[in-house]
């Protein structure tokens, strides 16, 4: 059934479609609204699940490990400061391996304080063993926070997830959304059953235990392996997703989009929209859009650029220190030894506007160049 | 000093597990208890943090496998029947 919604509310919608057993949520902007409309839905009764209205955002994902802990759904919602005050408790999740979904309505962190939209809070979080899927709409973002539950709770999986959608530009944003049927979603994603970290008094267990060098090095070791192991099971998912419900986002780790091209773009979230747009209008240039960052999708993205002449990273972040974006880096690593110009666009940061103007002139101007780094300021003509 | 055989997570499905970790080997100083002075009153069973200190007619005794040797049964005796020593090994 196609509704006019709000983003965050359509993605209230799926957490409802999912079930989740607790709700721990403490509102922040841009992702307040997530909260607000499943605090509603459960006011209308339209929803039974138990809403923890928590201090902070370092209790909503304590409280979300406790519930995960016990065996039972867990989902929360933020951005910004309140996912870095999250911060402690997210590496535990994933090193407990706690199959918890979390919404991330991507806006930029302190200071200056600004509440609108770029990549630097999940950029904080890289490191930390969650899943990373970046959406480019509100569909997507609806869709995949659905595909995001059956990847995390999959037996090969058991890794939180974050979802990611940018700020204002989908969640504050009214389009028609495709709210599948909850006979579907049943269907679909089956109840949570925990088979590795559960409560249960006649078979106590402990969780998050201490742990000597040795065992914590290859503990570790199985997390980076578990987080690598996990790409085929979001394509999976993805690709029944796509059958059951009729909607595909590329392969479910990058989406190729017109890239038969010397000069590709590569870049996450909403600005795609506006890259795909500048794509079609000027015939020299493709798009790679990566939507699953973590794990990062090293080979899918060595043979999407194969051969190219020339890459544009567009990324909403900035590694500070290193007087470039984090996923330029990155890209240059998977592509090291080819020969291939690699250029960078640090835009977006603290909300300012990517025009399709600013796009086009970022081609113009840097596809004869190489390892050339410019941060967009804000002038629509820039 | 593996305290555990890796699971998913580093779960432990096997109450009591920790007895199995002898941390007494994390000691410098080790409790000499004078059982001539020892009254036997407790007080330096209860304020063990390991509570690893027994009790009984002959007098008190630490359980040296979890002992840290961290001196506060000594501090606390109050009739000096408890030395702290340098432990050799």
């Amino acid at each position: 059934m196609s509704e006019v919604m709000e983003g965050s509310h359509g993605v209230a919608h799926a957490v409802k479609l999912c079930k989740p057993d607790v709700l721990a949520m403490y509102p922040i902007t841009p992702s307040t609204h997530i909260p607000e409309g499943l605090a509603q839905l459960i006011a209308d009764g339209k929803m039974d699940t138990k809403f923890i209205t928590v201090e902070s955002e370092f209790s909503a994902m304590s409280a979300c490990v406790g519930v995960s802990a016990a065996g039972s759904r867990a989902f929360t919602a933020t951005s910004s400061q309140g996912l870095l005050l999250m911060t402690e408790v997210v590496y535990a999740a994933a090193g407990m391996r706690l199959p918890i979904v979390t919404v991330i309505v991507n806006r930029t962190i302190s200071a200056p304080i600004n509440i609108w939209n770029d990549h630097q809070d999940t950029f904080a979080e890289r490191d930390s063993g969650w899943l990373q899927i970046y959406c480019e709409t509100n569909q997507e973002a609806l869709d995949t926070t659905i595909q995001a539950y059956k990847i995390a709770e999959d037996a090969g999986v058991l890794l939180p997830v974050f979802v990611c959608m940018d700020g204002f530009v989908l969640s504050h944003t009214y389009e028609p959304l495709e709210v599948p049927e909850q006979n579907e979603v049943d269907a679909f994603l089956p109840p949570y059953t925990p088979k590795h970290a559960f409560l249960d008094p006649n078979k106590p267990i402990t969780q998050g235990p201490f742990a000597y060098p040795k065992p914590y090095a290859a503990m570790r070791k199985e997390l980076s392996d578990a987080i690598m192991n996990s790409k085929t099971v979001v394509k999976k998912v993805h690709n029944e997703f796509a059958e059951k419900f009729g909607r595909a986002y590329g392969d479910g780790i990058i989406e190729e989009y017109k890239s038969d091209k010397p000069t590709v773009i590569v870049a996450m979230g909403s600005v795609c929209g506006t890259i795909k747009e500048v794509v079609d209008e000027r015939d020299d240039i493709g798009l790679v859009r990566i939507r699953c960052y973590r794990p990062f999708p090293k080979e899918e993205l060595v043979k999407a650029l194969e051969g190219k002449e020339n890459i544009i990273v567009f990324e909403k972040d900035v590694a500070l220190g290193m007087a470039s974006g984090a996923l330029y880096h990155e890209i240059k690593s998977i592509l090291a030894g080819k020969n291939v110009r690699i250029n960078n666009v640090v835009g977006g940061l603290g909300g300012i506007d990517t025009t399709k103007k600013n796009i086009s002139n970022f081609v113009d101007r840097m596809k004869d160049q190489n390892d050339k780094i410019e941060f967009l300021r804000g002038d629509p003509n820039e | 000093m593996i305290i555990m055989e890796t699971t998913i997570g580093g779960i432990i499905y096997e109450p009591g597990s920790s007895a199995k970790t002898k941390t007494g080997d994390w000691r410098t100083f080790k409790p000499i208890f004078d059982n001539e002075k020892c009254k036997r009153c407790g007080i330096c069973q209860k304020f063990c943090p390991e509570g690893i200190i027994s009790i009984n007619e002959q007098g008190a005794k630490a359980n040296m496998d979890y002992c840290k040797g961290c001196g506060i049964c000594a501090e606390e005796c109050p009739f000096k029947a408890i030395t702290m020593e340098v432990e050799k090994k």
